[in-house]
């Protein structure tokens, strides 16, 4: 028992092996973004930085608020501004913390070819474990939301990790515990969901008809979810996929060429077994080797002598 | 060692296989699941209670410091987070307070006082005891010329009108007692906080 932690597995990249299932009754945790809330104040960001030990450079301003431009492996969320001009002709300033979503189909997690780089706890945290990542960068292809960014100094993935080791001794993520306007709240998913509802009823009957929640089907639902007040547009908010798929590539390449390839590979193999037991070694002549001593003795022979 | 050109083949080929087999998930997998969840890093350190030093707002924060206060240990700060029993934050911090950490640690923070004289042009490091020294003297100067016992109707009013004072307004109950008694007994008037800025 002692391989079995806090957290468990239930999925792991690049493996064969079932993940030990016995103690998985976990309750899934979430985190709840109320974008309504949400002033752009940038204390999740710094909260973020500052738990998991990141500093990025100090660039330069590039006209935005936002700041950085980008996620990046010392970036793991960031807020991304939207000015949005609404129906009635008033702006709107969309302000939505970016990062990664948690995906409980994780596209990053089906993706990835290194065996346990990537792997799903069983209260929905989808974490990289960066030790066994090889930086092939097939994790940003499979991820829909455009999350995960490898490091160009160690050539590993880095993204949001959910503050799993918070987590793993019963604390909510740093950006949640910072949010100053109560915009980003933990819980279990079910009592994330009925605080959602219950804002949602709310917003509805300050005239945001379409407000609603975030929570993509399409990737199973995710562990990180929004309260939108356009909930039919998600796109607004600064590219949010309106129907976030996972590539179909990674479906092809792992679900019908990975096997056939791995088939090719066990019928050369087969071919070779069958083909020595048929046809036997390529057996090697006295003549063979004695022409063969003779060409290297020549050529020796005829090597010029060597000046330096 | 000896070795024919068949046989390198094979042993590199039988060292292809056993590590295709271990990238294929045949090998141990228990050692990463082990090695999975970053260690929570403050389960040891020592956690201090104090008030956040930017805004008047006067946050609660936790300050975690490595070492658990051994003779032989020395501390040193290691993070920083909003208190949650704290009334005015309940936990949260803006981004400022967020980021305390790197102002603890930052190579420009100002350690000793540091002094300027008339007519100088640079400041230099002082002790305290200068520093308070000085300060001492100069507001007793300026006290023994403008202090006024009494008004023009002869009544005693004991003001001090040409020095002020501007204390913190991120003080605990205690602090602001004692900076209330120490300027109000000079005689005075002219005191406010950070919390009107």
């Amino acid at each position: 028992m002692s391989d079995l932690q806090s957290q468990d597995y239930v999925r792991r990249s690049a493996s064969t092996m079932t993940p030990p299932m016995a103690r998985s009754h976990e309750d899934q945790v979430a985190k709840l973004i109320d974008v309504s809330r949400c002033i752009g104040c940038k204390a999740c960001q710094s909260a973020c930085m500052e738990w998991n030990d990141l500093r990025q450079d100090i660039g330069h301003f590039e006209g935005s608020y936002e700041n950085p431009m980008d996620l990046s492996p010392n970036v793991w969320t960031l807020m991304k501004f939207a000015e949005y001009e609404n129906e009635q002709g008033n702006l709107e300033w969309l302000i939505r913390k970016d990062g990664c979503m948690h995906c409980e189909d994780p596209g990053c997690l089906k993706a990835c070819p290194a065996p346990g780089a990537i792997v799903q706890y069983a209260n929905g945290i989808v974490d990289f474990i960066s030790d066994k990542c090889i930086g092939c960068g097939y994790c940003e292809k499979g991820c829909p939301f455009n999350i995960p960014r490898i490091s160009k100094k160690d050539h590993k993935s880095y993204k949001c990790t959910l503050c799993s080791d918070r987590v793993a001794v019963g604390m909510e993520p740093a950006c949640v515990k910072a949010c100053p306007t109560g915009a980003i709240m933990f819980g279990s998913k079910a009592d994330m969901k009925h605080q959602a509802a219950e804002r949602i009823v709310d917003l509805k009957s300050r005239g945001f008809e379409n407000a609603g929640l975030y929570d993509p089907q399409e990737v199973g639902g995710t562990h990180v979810m929004y309260v939108l007040h356009h909930a039919d547009k998600p796109s607004l908010y600064s590219g949010l996929p309106d129907k976030p798929r996972i590539s179909p590539m990674v479906g092809a390449w792992k679900g019908v060429i990975k096997p056939l390839a791995l088939m090719g590979i066990a019928l050369a193999a087969l071919g070779g077994f069958f083909h020595w037991i048929t046809a036997g070694p390529n057996e090697v002549t006295e003549a063979d080797e004695e022409e063969g001593e003779r060409v290297l003795r020549e050529g020796a022979a005829h090597e010029p002598e060597k000046t330096s | 060692m000896a070795m024919t050109r068949r046989e390198f083949i094979k042993f590199t080929g039988l060292g292809l296989a056993a590590s295709s087999l271990g990238m294929l998930g045949f090998g141990a997998s228990g050692e990463a699941q082990a090695a999975a969840v970053r260690p929570f890093k403050l389960t040891h350190a020592t956690e201090t209670r104090n008030t956040c030093t930017y805004c008047s707002v006067a946050c609660g924060i936790l300050i975690y410091s490595m070492g658990d206060r051994a003779k032989n240990a020395r501390s040193n700060i290691i993070h920083i987070e909003g208190d949650p029993d704290h009334p005015v934050n309940r936990g949260t911090l803006c981004p400022k307070g967020s980021a305390l950490l790197d102002i603890v640690h930052a190579p420009t923070r100002l350690k000793a006082p540091r002094y300027r004289p008339p007519g100088g042009t640079e400041f230099k490091e002082v002790s305290w005891d200068f520093a308070l020294d000085r300060i001492a003297t100069l507001m007793k100067e300026d006290r023994d010329k403008h202090f006024i016992a009494k008004n023009a109707a002869g009544t005693t009013v004991n003001r001090w009108t040409s020095t002020g004072m501007l204390a913190a307004s991120a003080s605990s109950n205690e602090t602001a007692y004692l900076t209330w008694k120490v300027a109000r007994s000079l005689g005075m008037v002219v005191f406010d906080n950070q919390a009107r800025v």
